[in-house]
């Protein structure tokens, strides 16, 4: 177990490194750099009309060859766990992360319960009605979830209960720790349309595993006991048939994250999914690299965990 | 006379696959249906569209659903069923286009991996590890953002990242395939690679390919129009269903509730029906659904077999 945790944590060393580059190298190429940006911003601001953009461009590091950024980027995080500046505000990333990432964390959370919550009853009643008025009705409900994009569940949420009964959703945001009830008001319904989105694909997973159990030798002979259908289903075949679902979550949180920047910006939720896309209009290029670094570590450690507890569900799986 | 011969083994093929929908997939039909009626409006959209996709009818601005504009008009005045029409001309474009591109990246580069193994598998599949890692819509708009938008960016966009991802499940595919007896006797008789790959190989990984590709088109509609949702798809006056949601008409929305229903409401059936068309295809396609070994036979070993394929693409799909 220990050899196979340390050889996944050596190969996860290449995955990070590649997306370290791929982002880094990337968001430098879009045109229009930040340069462009902070020159045009400027000259319309503060009607300064010369500005000094060598001195600029050195005074941000842009001005050396983009390997030589890449190597004192990585150097500064290895060597002193210093993630860069802001180039707007000049102030460390980490502190926007630490301020940000708890938006998300919790609307992540949310979402994966109520994507659970959805997804389990209904993939265990359509795999044991298959191929019945009922399974059909729950894989089309399962499809439907797929099916809405949440842009647009998220737009007709905001749009009709104002024109019908005149609600709109709070505007500033009400942190967790200030007003609990209030903050849950701000996020329960951005939570559900995330949660709904990865619903269809986790009742289907969890439809065809149950299928494929409740096919086993060992399912026929708890039902030939004559055991109840509940003692077989919730006993035999569930814990069973849970068990991919588990690798699932691993699966899912890249799609949350990316599920998170749209939600969190149609509904004005200050967390990273927004940090990201402002900083990448802005061309604020630490925070873009920091953030993408922090969220792939992130999942590659959770992956990493869901993985070895997949070796502790199921008796059969030895990791060497 | 043997091509002939062949040609309508073909048919039959499909025309049986075409029977066999009708009998057991109900749901699968309507979806076959609905996808078929989606192709003929996005082939014949400049027929059946009433007006131009960008003919402005100023004095009918932000008006809801009547006799002359049945789903009433925008905020410019244009009407709203043309504009839904033509866009649906966009998805159909950008979603088989795109599906293709990635199919046939996936299938090369899975293939390629699987096949030669060794030190270059390792890295690539490190390579594919880090852009599924990377949150996809951001990246998405990072290289928009770089090549500038439109049709044919945004599609070979979508298509090479989504190609890189979907390498995972082709290659797990051809592994399993790679440890049957007819590869081993292949090679022993000497058979050049080339020949095991195209004769042995992707002969056999065919319907998973299939398969793929229809469950990868809808994904590549709601993409775009989450792209294009965010102003990195397709550019303003084209009507894409994603862009006609956002940008200016979003201020218009509580005056005209009816701009924000439509072109969801086209876009959320028309992923419904190629998802229910994909699935039931699936089942007809997918050899342990039938309970058999698959149309080109061959015992396959049972860790990768073809078995945990329908699994591993719900899990791909999510």
């Amino acid at each position: 177990m220990r050899a196979y945790i340390f050889r996944r944590l050596l190969l996860a060393i290449p995955t990070v490194f590649f997306v370290s580059l791929i982002i880094f190298v990337t968001i430098r190429f879009i045109p229009g750099d930040i340069v462009d940006q902070m020159v045009s911003s400027f000259q319309g601001g503060y009607g300064v009309t010369k500005i000094d953009v060598a001195g600029l461009r050195h005074e941000l590091g842009l001005d050396v060859p983009i390997y030589l950024q890449y190597e004192r980027w990585v150097s500064k995080i290895v060597l002193h766990g210093d993630l860069g500046n802001s180039l707007w505000k000049g102030t460390p990333v980490i502190n926007d992360i630490k301020q940000r990432w708890s938006v998300t964390f919790e609307l992540g959370i949310l979402a994966l319960l109520i994507t659970q919550i959805i997804a389990l009853p209904l993939g265990i009643f359509s795999a044991l009605r298959q191929d019945t008025w009922g399974d059909y009705i729950g894989r089309s409900f399962a499809i439907l979830c797929v099916a809405i994009p949440s842009f647009w569940l998220a737009t007709l949420v905001i749009v009709y209960p104002s024109i019908w009964w005149g609600y709109m959703p709070p505007i500033m945001y009400i942190p967790f720790s200030v007003d609990p009830i209030g903050n849950l008001k701000m996020v329960i319904v951005p939570a559900i349309i995330l949660g709904m989105s990865g619903a269809g694909g986790n009742m289907r997973l969890m439809r065809t595993m149950m299928l494929e159990v409740l096919r086993q030798d060992y399912i026929r002979t708890a039902w030939s006991k004559g055991l109840r259908e509940r003692v077989v289903v919730v006993r035999h075949a569930l814990k069973n048939a849970l068990i991919p679902v588990v690798t699932m979550i691993g699966y899912q949180l890249p799609v949350l994250v990316g599920g998170a920047v749209i939600i969190e910006n149609i509904f004005d939720l200050p967390g990273m999914g927004r940090l990201l896309t402002t900083a990448t209009t802005s061309r604020d290029y630490p925070i873009v690299t920091a953030v993408v670094l922090v969220t792939s570590i992130v999942l590659v450690f959770i992956n990493l965990l869901v993985d070895v507890s997949y070796g502790f569900l199921d008796p059969r799986i030895h990791y060497r | 006379m043997l091509e002939k011969q062949a040609e309508k083994k073909e048919h039959s093929k499909l025309a049986e696959l075409a029977i066999r929908m009708w009998k057991e997939k109900p749901l699968g039909t309507l979806g076959a249906i609905i996808t078929l009626l989606l192709l003929i409006v996005a082939i014949f959209a400049n027929f059946l569209a009433p007006y131009g996709m960008n003919d402005v009818h100023a004095l009918n601005a932000l008006e809801g659903p009547s006799a002359k504009f049945l789903l009433g008009t925008d905020n410019l005045g244009r009407d709203l069923l043309s504009r839904v029409i033509f866009g649906a001309r966009i998805s159909v474009i950008v979603g088989l286009m795109a599906s293709l591109i990635s199919t046939v990246i996936s299938t090369f580069l899975g293939v390629v991996s699987a096949y030669i193994g060794g030190t270059f598998d390792l890295i690539f599949q490190r390579f594919v590890d880090a852009e599924l890692s990377i949150p996809n819509l951001l990246l998405l708009m990072i290289i928009i953002s770089m090549v500038g938008p439109g049709l044919w960016q945004v599609i070979l966009c979508l298509g090479i990242s989504n190609g890189i991802g979907n390498t995972r499940m082709i290659r797990s595919l051809v592994i399993g395939i790679k440890e049957n007896m007819y590869i081993s006797s292949a090679v022993a008789l000497g058979a050049p690679p080339r020949k095991i790959i195209f004769q042995h190989v992707l002969p056999n990984i065919m319907a998973p390919i299939i398969i793929l590709f229809s469950m990868t088109v809808p994904w590549m509609i709601l993409n775009e129009a989450g792209l294009s949702f965010l102003g990195f798809g397709i550019p303003p006056p084209q009507p894409s269903w994603g862009g006609m949601l956002s940008g200016s008409a979003r201020t218009y929305m509580l005056r005209d509730p009816w701009m924000a229903l439509w072109p969801g409401l086209a876009l959320s059936i028309t992923v419904y029906a190629v998802n229910m068309l994909g699935d039931a295809l699936r089942d007809l396609l997918d050899p342990r659904l039938r309970g058999g070994i698959g149309q080109f036979g061959g015992k396959v070993k049972k860790k990768h077999s073809l078995r945990s394929s329908s699994a591993a693409m719900e899990r791909e799909h999510l």
